[in-house]
């Protein structure tokens, strides 16, 4: 049934928010498009602004179908979602060393992003449907239904995006009924395994990702090297300072210091521009999505809206987390976008879808008492 | 009922959780924005500038130096265009496939970039990789920009003579500053790579010729690419010279030594002007100046001729007969000895064990002052030595300058040894002994003078005792103002000797030419004095190896000289010319002087202090 109730306030507020955030990201994307383009060269900055109409078809849908029956086919969903993932192990087309994307055309689609989203469903599906008693329930079952999608993420191999996923599964667990005393023995033993998994972790991580984490401790190890990204990216948010340096004094951007000035490191960007006070608008932004986010999902009508919307919650804010705190050298660098600003078809379309079946969920809270 | 209320509970607990979930993420914003601060507040100023150090590479402008003339305004030196390789090491990316490619494409070996690219500590200052090269060279490596980052190649000036090896001495020739060089007082502060003055003139007036470099600052993209000009300070080329040197008659002094080995100095008595300064052999300055390879640097350095030796200054000679002259001014103001004392000379002197030798088998006769001098008589200036004593000789021969710098405006001059009793003690630790002085009063044994020194004593001599320094540079003209500055004659003080004595000897003089051993100088258009000298190279006289000169092996030759000045009577043009391992000077010298002369005195009217103004 599609909803057909003009948006209210809250919901516009919702909106503009994300706007703003998306706003911002095309800006950094057209700060860093070298001009003038070669012949025939779409400008990056238009193809995200195609990418976002997408998104906000995407995004409208969510908002329409009624999540119910999303969570319907939650299980099947899931599975395809599984045999996407390991058709792109088979016949994805790699680069850098990982096969993470399917070639359409001159369109590339990254399945590890879809299936974060399709991870949520599933795993919001079966703790609204299940008793969560006990830690079988609560922490075995999930697990073993997380699992397969992960390890299929890490043969890719995308560590960030392997990332993402385990910190929806343990997130949802934790909001799902997780005792904090579980999750603090459940670390702790995780901890106590690491000196012995770390050896195995170690020699199946690529050479470059190995690097990353290695110069992660110490940028100027190498700095035309391997530290390069780490050290450029520093050098960029901390140079743009309290004000910012705009657009055209941005050299860090401008001149190509900063790889990946686009996609990855577009913070960075971001940050050199508009410095400390740019930024904190930007982080306001951020905080209120989180805010109405948490909103949205503690007024759901049902556990199902909540647990959807917690996941979402924790899918957005872990990327934002993890891609800041890696621009700013207290994280190692791994491949994770700023969701809503960085360039990409996949992440940006499914963001956007992310959000609209969060704001699905807002609306169908008043149907509680139909 | 129970349901419900368990349901409800159930979703409170969903929520209170959540709420560790927002709590935990808003925290974590927080953490981020401590560390943004941290980041962009606490250490901006320190990001900025590393930032700054990223964007920004200077480039050092490099001033064209100063073209140098010849007296009637004739090009010496200028400079052309000339394509540098510059390499900034921040910039480069794949050091491995920059050696490869600078190998294939300008055959620099691979080992000698990676040798420089370990010496250089300051990572964006450029270095100099390679000078001169061809256009081709700087077409291709600008084809591979994009690949090879950190090159650049950059057209600036190069030092060109225009004359070839002509003049090479006295000009000197260009290059990079060295270390060396930077701690002397007239190149302190220069920048790394300065162009500066290596010898001759454009060392001694490098401060005048170099200019003032300038500095681009330009901004660069993360490939090395200039993007932008930030700041120029433009360079100012350096001062023009006017050498006092008269080109044609130094092409043909140098084409009058050839082959030999030797030195020709021409001076204007009147006010101490160089006119020529040829050394023999030469060298190209232009091949010195650009980027001098260590083996073609051994070839030079190492030659047994010594082509970079200014023979002209830095050449030490004993004097040989020319010394005559010194001796013959020291009688005639001596109480001891008159013009009209009479000797007899049977082609022998003994003094102790010792026979010295007149040079004239059978000796001259009878003889007087005038007519020894006129015939370069050994026995009869024996004599005069035995009687005077080294140190008059000493002390006359220092009136004329010798034993002492000119003071021309050259570097490392050569003094020469006028020896006496207090010298010997000082320098050898003994005492002097008198067969030695019979050997100075002809000019041998220790005492040695450069060609330039006699061409300041013989023209003291024709001028009547006024002994100028010798004046390389005329005048400079400022590149900054245009304003032409003359540089004043300079005179060192008259030689304190009677007239009479001049007259005397100038008389003496004209009649060497006349009817005396200097014959060869003898011209149908120019009245020419001047004296003789065959100085010894080996201890023993090499005509007692052999009476016929063309059999001694050339080493063993003696060095020809003739000092003479024209016209007699109203001089303009002092000359000493000095041919190494050839023979008598009467035979191989003076000719030289002779041609040089009158060569000089066909043109002598033309008033060149209008040339030097017409230039402005």
């Amino acid at each position: 049934m599609i909803d057909t109730r003009s948006p209210d306030s809250f919901e516009w507020r919702f909106v503009l928010v994300v706007l703003g955030i998306l706003a911002l990201g095309v800006i950094s994307i057209y700060s860093v498009s070298p001009s003038p383009m070669s012949k025939g060269q779409t400008p990056l900055y238009a193809k995200q602004l195609a990418w976002i109409l997408i998104g906000l078809v995407a995004f409208l849908a969510a908002v329409a179908i009624d999540y119910h029956s999303l969570a319907r086919h939650a299980y099947v969903l899931y599975g395809l979602t599984l045999i996407l993932l390991v058709l792109v192990l088979v016949m994805g087309r790699s680069s850098r060393g990982a096969q993470r994307w399917f070639a359409v055309g001159p369109l590339t689609f990254q399945p590890s992003e879809v299936a974060k989203l399709v991870l949520i469903l599933v795993l919001s599906k079966y703790f609204a449907d299940v008793q969560r008693a006990g830690w079988i329930q609560r922490v075995i079952v999930p697990g073993l239904i997380t699992l397969p999608g992960l390890l299929l993420i890490l043969k890719q191999p995308d560590l960030g995006t392997a990332m993402s996923f385990t910190f929806i599964f343990v997130s949802m667990a934790l909001v799902g009924g997780l005792h904090a005393k579980a999750l603090g023995l459940g670390v702790l033993f995780t901890s106590m395994l690491f000196p012995f998994a770390w050896e195995l972790i170690w020699t199946s991580l690529h050479d470059y990702q190995r690097d990353r984490i290695l110069t992660f401790w110490d940028p100027m190890t190498d700095p035309a090297g391997k530290g390069y990204h780490a050290l450029q990216s520093r050098i960029a948010i901390g140079s743009g300072g309290l004000l910012g340096k705009g657009l055209v004094e941005a050299t860090q951007s401008r001149l190509k210091f900063l790889p990946e000035g686009h996609t990855d490191f577009i913070f960075a960007v971001f940050a050199e521009q508009w410095g400390f006070i740019g930024v904190f608008v930007l982080f306001l932004l951020f905080a209120a999505l989180i805010f109405l986010a948490s909103e949205i999902a503690s007024k759901a009508k049902d556990p199902l809206g909540l647990l959807l919307a917690a996941g979402i919650l924790s899918m957005v804010g872990f990327c934002l987390m993890v891609n800041v705190g890696m621009t700013m050298g207290i994280f190692p660098i791994v491949g994770i976008p700023l969701p809503l600003m960085s360039y990409g078809g996949t992440t940006t379309v499914t963001s956007m879808a992310a959000l609209g079946l969060l704001l699905n969920v807002k609306r169908r809270r008043l149907t509680l008492f139909y | 009922m129970s349901r419900f209320t368990t349901q409800h509970e159930d979703f409170r607990n969903l929520q209170r959780r959540l709420l560790y979930l927002r709590t935990g993420l808003l925290f974590c914003l927080l953490l981020l924005s401590a560390r943004l601060w941290y980041l962009q507040v606490v250490k901006g100023p320190y990001y900025r500038e590393l930032a700054e150090q990223n964007r920004v590479r200077t480039v050092d402008l490099k001033p064209a130096r100063g073209l140098i003339f010849d007296r009637h305004g004739e090009l010496l030196a200028n400079n052309v265009p000339s394509f540098n390789l510059y390499l900034t090491v921040e910039d480069i990316r794949d050091r491995e496939g920059l050696a490869a490619a600078l190998e294939e494409l300008i055959g620099l070996p691979r080992a000698e970039t990676k040798k420089r690219l370990v010496q250089q500590a300051k990572s964006y200052v450029p270095i100099l990789l390679k000078s001169g090269l061809t256009l081709r060279e700087a077409a291709l490596l600008e084809g591979r920009r994009l690949d090879l980052t950190g090159l650049r190649v950059q057209a600036e000036s190069q030092r060109n003579y225009v004359q070839g090896p002509v003049g090479s001495h006295l000009l000197g020739y260009v290059g990079e500053v060295s270390p060396e060089q930077q701690e002397e007082r007239d190149f302190a502060g220069l920048i790394q790579g300065s162009i500066v003055g290596k010898a001759g003139v454009e060392k001694t007036y490098d401060r005048m010729l170099r200019g003032k470099p300038g500095e681009k600052t330009i901004e660069v993209d993360a490939r090395g690419n200039e993007r932008k000009t930030v700041s120029v300070v433009e360079q100012t080329p350096g001062d023009d010279l006017y050498l006092s040197l008269n080109l044609r008659l130094q092409r043909l002094a140098e084409s009058l030594l050839g082959a030999e080995s030797g030195a020709i100095v021409a001076l204007d008595p009147r006010n101490g002007d160089v006119l020529v300064m040829a050394s023999s052999p030469a060298y190209d300055p232009n091949v010195l100046s650009r980027g001098l390879t260590p083996v073609l640097w051994e070839q030079i350095a190492s030659d047994t001729r010594h082509p970079l030796t200014n023979r002209a200054l830095q050449g030490q000679y004993p004097p040989g007969s020319t010394f005559k002259i010194m001796v013959a001014s020291a009688a005639l103001e001596s109480d001891k000895w008159s013009a009209d004392t009479k000797v007899r000379c049977a082609g022998a002197f003994p003094s102790g064990k010792h026979m010295f030798k007149d040079w004239k088998k059978g000796g001259h006769g009878v003889m007087d002052l005038y007519h020894a001098i006129v015939q370069s008589c050994d026995v009869y200036f024996y004599n005069v030595g035995q009687r005077l004593g080294i140190d008059t000789i000493a002390e006359t021969a220092r009136l004329f300058g010798l034993g002492q710098p000119t003071g021309i405006d050259l570097p490392s001059e050569r003094v020469g040894v006028v020896p006496s009793t207090e010298w010997k003690q000082r320098v050898r630790k003994e005492p002097w002994y008198v067969g030695e002085t019979i050997s100075a009063s002809i000019g041998q044994g220790y005492i040695t003078v450069t060609p330039l020194q006699m061409a300041v004593a013989i023209g003291a001599i024709s001028n009547g005792g006024t002994l100028h320094r010798p004046r390389l540079v005329r005048a400079v003209r400022e590149r900054a103002t245009g304003r032409l500055q003359e540089f004043p004659s300079v005179e060192r003080g008259p030689v304190p000797l009677q007239e009479d004595t001049f007259h005397f000897l100038q008389d003496a003089l004209r009649e060497v030419v006349l009817h005396g051993t200097g014959g060869r100088a003898r011209s149908q258009s120019i009245s020419i004095a001047g004296k003789t000298g065959t100085a010894q190279t080996v201890g023993a006289r090499a005509s007692q190896l052999s009476t016929d000169e063309e059999a001694i092996p050339k080493q063993f030759r003696d060095h020809a000289w003739f000092v003479a000045y024209a016209p007699a009577e109203e001089p303009q043009i002092a000359v000493a010319v000095l041919v190494e391992n050839t023979g008598h000077g009467g035979t191989y010298a003076a000719p030289i002087a002779k041609a040089l002369i009158e060569e000089y005195m066909k043109d002598s009217d033309v008033d060149d202090r209008h040339q030097i103004a017409g230039q402005l």
